[in-house]
């Protein structure tokens, strides 16, 4: 097993609060966006959409749009060039079981907004003009939209996808403990379908170098997958492909897998052996990936003192026709609570819409904003506080993996500080019992929980004789502060200041690393780059000793610390020698490492990983008027060792806030007669504003972890899990109303 | 967006003239609505004219009351001293709409001629008769959430989205409009029209008349008013229902009272009756409900929206109350007054 250990012996700039390095770039626009990126010989493609959910393309017209001027071609299913032929070359690495959808692949018509036509011209306006000219005309069938329509047919998916735990098999009997149970609740929740909506629509830049060679510019989370996935679908050798993506303006899942956009910019560009840019449009952010819904319920028996002694949590989620795919929503309850009979399932319905995709925190989302109001209701059932009643059943081993104990789980110290920051021991619980002048006043919490996982990751290090470090692989900075903390880790690994230190992502031809998603990039990449600059130091460690009359003759690695951009004997500082003196005496320019992070088998086999949050929140409401207001969020989180305090804080209030959105606001409204979103513009579909948020706390409890060598467990999805369900509570607490569908918007509350 | 012509108009005439001879011509000021609308495909105009430089942007003392040049954009006007001062329920209005961004841009003739909120208005894959008329209205039995409560027809059940208007009906303002036949002053609450069998139509304004300047009477109802604005978050978004009040009062009994009625109506919604049974009674709960229960006694809701007629009956009590307690919403502190 790796030891714990910190990355050189004593933490300059790991653990302290850093701005992004990348802020001056973002806020002065020198950071480029796919979109942003151009060529001499660049042309627009703007998608045409399809009206109708369900049907045939019975004829296209695309003469008007042709007879454009500047129009240099449409694309549809009828004229584009063959791509692969077989499912397996479109699935990227991301992808659930089935076949992936393919733009401008025949006459059907699979979904509301699929792709049609691409309308290429020599600027945007034109071809903007164009697409409303081609005539599209459908042989129309009904949709079906709505997963309750479809319940009964719902299946278990009979091919797993990948790194999606299935439910675990049940154990005890659920269902007799539920009978037999002197309390019993069962109640069903729902959540509103929601898109991600990052600020920056999904674009891509392909330019066209000739000789049937690409530099791609794509709005991904990951370049490898776009780069294998344009081999794969166009035939290609990855090495005529290079794929690059230095800023991501937000994805929270919706780019992880390539989407038509760059399907359709690479088809044209190959077409027409010229670079073409594809950006779709704010109303086209929704014709792909999204937060499916799901129909769920969840039963729980319990002693009177609200010990579980029955626990089911079925869900069936939505899903397309042509993809099967799948999240965790109803394992949680299984890994957070103690009870011996447990019933956990979970199958898929299919509907006449794009295959939903990963949006922040998968499936806990989902789940345990059911099982976090369920168990808030059996506080209130059995007379039992909140936060006891969680003690009360607490969990110190996973359930869910046949009961692997978790290699660290600091739940306890969230709930402990998070109630002391946030004053839980002032609450009256019975409902509507506190109020402020006219408004009740509700205090909720709940926990949040979300996997901490582990990806193998390769990343690489080059030391110049200039002192100057570059550090990097293909990883996508999504808008975390992956550069920060990179550059962080790099330069306590050589003992550098910071600004000697400069990390590149999102570009092919770095070493690969997986997606950023799952909240893995920091455990990840963040143990590459250790290992690689590590590997760096060793090298430069033997030509510094290799020095005539070295200071650090005869000491062995371990004994050294690298720190001020000097090797140093860790008991005796006054003998030491610089890095570039190390380097220009070897008569080296550069130094390079390419090394890489797996998962630790010994760790996993013996524990499994979870990071946890306890979420506190409060809500005044004006009852009459049906107008809520969330003023304070106090989320303690335990997430391993914290490498930046100040970008970790953003990841957990980016998170507390889209978890208010979920809450609140978020609800993509589906027609189901046309089988189409119809508030699909960010007027209609309603995230949080400024006025929307109060203050939001942010506790990182201490929490010392093995899993990697860095102790990181990752914060990307942690902040949003459980904050819909402590809102949920809150309105209870406040109202006396439960709130189990959401968003929680004045109609409901009236 | 389609192609079009653009002409820029130096005077009123020379817009009116330049309305007369084109196809599909539409004015532009300010454009945060019609630009949008022309992304979307749904407003195809062949010839923009240009009327920013008319010389429309002041705002001047006017029989009494204020004229507001068309132009005048919704952030000065806001901030105007004398509408602070005299008119701070149109002031508070304009403020609950919009963004500060979208505010220093639009004009007040634009933000009377702004267009529905509707979904499917705003999806040419849809029907929609008010887009197209005699396709239909799909929002009659599907998403309707947001829509009409008050004065729909089966043509249409759609929404003025304007909270600056709702003010502006409730002071009874004028509209002044210059046209191929001259001048006329239109009483605001004949300005926008129900949508009945021509949904198509939002207002009373002919071909080719364009406004010129909306003029405010003496009375402003500073002492004792509110704009009270409900919505699906607490800032940027349109009304699900708002209520423009102003009273005066004489002792603890309403002298005179004005109510109108956001987001509930293809126009600002006001209640004659409503507001006559408020005269000479006491400012009290029980008077603001017999009135609220009034205005809402001629609600039809839809399928979706029927919680907007509750919320409209307490909106218009609270609203009410605000008003004659002197504290009006705030619009800067989201908690409800």
């Amino acid at each position: 097993m790796t030891q714990h250990f910190s990355t050189t012996g004593h933490d300059t700039f790991v653990g302290s609060p850093r701005s992004r390095v990348d802020g001056p770039a973002k806020v002065t626009g020198l950071a480029k966006y796919a979109a942003e990126f151009t060529a001499s010989d660049l042309a627009h493609g703007y998608v045409v959409s399809s009206a109708i959910a369900k049907g045939r393309i019975t004829r296209i017209d695309a003469r008007a749009a042709e007879a454009v001027p500047g129009v240099v071609k449409v694309l549809t299913h009828e004229n584009r060039d063959r791509t692969a032929w077989l499912d397996y070359n479109y699935q990227d690495a991301v992808a659930p079981p089935g076949s992936p959808f393919r733009a401008l692949y025949d006459d059907a018509i699979l979904y509301s907004g699929q792709p049609v036509a691409l309308v290429i011209a020599e600027d945007f306006e034109t071809a903007r003009y164009a697409a409303t000219l081609v005539r599209v005309k459908y042989d129309t069938e009904t949709p079906v939209t709505d997963v309750r329509q479809v319940e009964d047919e719902a299946y278990v998916p009979p091919k797993k996808r990948n790194g999606i735990k299935p439910p675990p098999k049940p154990w005890g009997d659920a269902d007799a403990a539920f009978d037999n149970a002197p309390i019993q609740l069962r109640q069903d929740y729902r959540l509103a379908i929601e898109h991600h909506n990052p600020m920056e629509p999904h674009a891509s830049t392909v330019v066209y170098e000739g000789d049937g060679k690409y530099t791609v510019y794509d709005k991904i989370q990951g370049v490898s997958n776009s780069q294998a996935y344009i081999a794969s679908v166009f035939g290609l050798k990855k090495d005529d492909v290079r794929v690059m993506n230095p800023y991501l303006g937000g994805g929270f899942g919706s780019g992880l897998r390539p989407q038509y956009q760059l399907f359709l910019a690479m088809l044209a560009a190959r077409d027409l052996k010229r670079s073409v840019r594809v950006v779709l449009t704010r109303d086209q952010m929704w014709t792909f990936s999204y937060r499916p819904d799901a129909l769920q319920t969840v039963s729980l028996g319990a002693d009177r003192d609200g010990g579980l002694q029955a626990l089911r949590h079925d869900a069936t989620g939505a899903t397309s026709h042509f993809e099967d795919y799948q999240e965790v929503v109803v394992n949680w309850a299984g890994v957070l609570y103690k009870c011996d009979n447990v019933a956990l399932t979970y199958k898929l319905a299919k509907l006449d819409t794009h295959t939903p995709s990963d949006m922040r925190a998968p499936g806990a989302v989902t789940g345990v904003f059911a099982i976090e109001i369920a168990m808030d209701e059996l506080a209130y059932e059995t007379g039992v506080d909140p936060i006891a009643l969680r003690l009360r059943n607490y969990s110190d081993v996973d359930a869910t993996a046949g009961g692997k104990l978790f290699g660290s789980k600091a739940l306890k110290s969230c709930f402990e500080q998070g109630a002391e920051r946030f004053g839980w021991a002032k609450r009256t619980p019975e409902p509507r019992s506190m109020r402020d002048g006219r408004e009740l006043v509700g205090w909720g919490m709940a926990t949040g929980v979300w996997e901490s996982m582990m990806m193998q990751t390769n990343a690489r290090a080059v030391l110049t004789a200039d002192g100057k470090l570059e550090v990097g692989n293909t990883a996508g900075e999504i808008g975390t502060g992956t550069y920060t903390i990179l550059a962080q880790i790099a330069a306590d690994s050589l003992g550098l200041p910071m600004e000697d230190v400069t990390t590149k992502l999102g570009d092919t031809s770095l070493p690969e690393a997986p997606v950023s998603g799952g909240s893995w990039t920091a455990a990840s990449s963040g143990t590459a780059v250790m290992k690689a600059c590590r590997s760096v130091a060793a090298q430069v460690f033997v030509l510094a000793r290799q020095m005539e009359a070295s200071p650090l003759a005869n000491v062995d690695f371990e004994r050294v610390v690298f720190a001020d951009g000097r090797i140093a004997v860790a008991d005796d500082p006054s003998r030491s020698v610089s890095l570039v003196e190390a380097m220009r005496a070897g008569g080296m320019d550069r130094i390079e490492a390419v090394e890489s992070a797996t998962p630790d088998k010994d760790f996993n086999s013996a524990y499994e990983a979870y990071t946890h949050s306890a979420v506190f929140v409060e809500v005044k409401i004006d009852e009459e008027l049906g107008q809520v207001r969330l003023t304070r969020v106090v989320s303690a989180i335990a997430a391993g060792k914290i490498l930046n305090p100040k970008t970790a804080r953003s990841q957990i209030l980016g998170g507390v806030v889209m978890g208010i959105g979920s809450a609140l606001e978020e609800e993509s409204m589906m027609d189901h007669r046309l089988g189409r979103f119809m508030n699909h513009n960010l007027g209609e579909y309603h995230v949080p504003v400024n006025a929307d948020i109060y203050d939001i706390d942010v506790i990182f409890v201490d929490e010392e972890d093995k899993a990697n060598p860095l102790g990181v467990k990752g914060l990307g999805e942690i902040g949003i899990v459980g904050t819909a369900a402590a809102i949920a509570n809150a309105v209870f607490h406040a109202t006396g109303k439960r709130m189990r569908h959401l968003p929680i918007t004045v109609d409901k509350l009236l | 967006m389609n192609r079009f012509d653009y002409v820029r108009a130096g005077t009123v005439a020379e817009a009116v003239q330049a309305y007369g001879t084109a196809d599909r011509a539409r004015f532009i000021a300010g454009g945060t609505n019609l630009v949008d609308l022309m992304k979307y495909d749904v407003e195809r105009p062949g010839r923009l004219i240009d009327i920013t430089r008319l010389p429309l942007d002041a705002i001047e003392d006017h029989a009494g009351g204020l004229r507001i040049g068309a132009l005048v954009t919704n952030a000065a006007l806001a901030y105007d001293a004398r509408v602070g001062e005299r008119y701070s329920l149109l002031r508070d209005a304009i403020l609950a709409g919009a963004s500060a961004q979208l505010r220093n841009a639009a004009s007040t003739g634009g933000n009377l001629l702004q267009r529905t909120r509707c979904y499917y208005f705003y999806d040419t894959a849809t029907p929609c008769n008010k887009r197209e008329p005699g396709t239909g209205c799909p929002a009659i039995g599907g998403l309707n959430r947001i829509h009409a409560i008050f004065g729909a027809s089966e043509a249409c059940i759609a929404t003025h989205p304007s909270d600056m208007c709702v003010a502006l009906a409730a002071l009874e303002a004028t509209v002044r409009v210059s046209g191929p036949a001259g001048e006329r002053m239109i009483a605001f609450a004949d300005f926008h029209r129900l949508p009945g069998s021509t949904p198509e139509k939002d207002t009373n304004l002919e071909p080719g008349e364009i406004v010129v300047s909306v003029d405010l009477p003496e009375t402003g109802y500073a002492r004792n008013y509110t704009y009270l604005k409900l919505r699906d978050r607490l800032s940027y978004a349109f009304a699900l229902v708002s209520v423009a009040a102003g009273l005066e009062l004489d002792g603890d009994r309403v002298k005179t009272a004005r109510l109108a009625l956001g987001g509930v109506a293809h126009k600002p919604w006001r209640n004659r009756e409503a507001e006559a049974l408020l005269q000479g009674k006491p400012a009290t709960r029980e008077t603001f409900q017999a009135a609220a229960d009034l205005v809402v006694a001629e609600a039809k809701p839809q399928s979706e929206n029927g919680f907007k007629v509750e919320l409209a009956r307490r909106a218009i009590v609270r609203g009410l109350e605000q008003a004659a307690a002197g504290t009006p919403q705030s619009i800067t502190d989201k908690r409800i007054q």
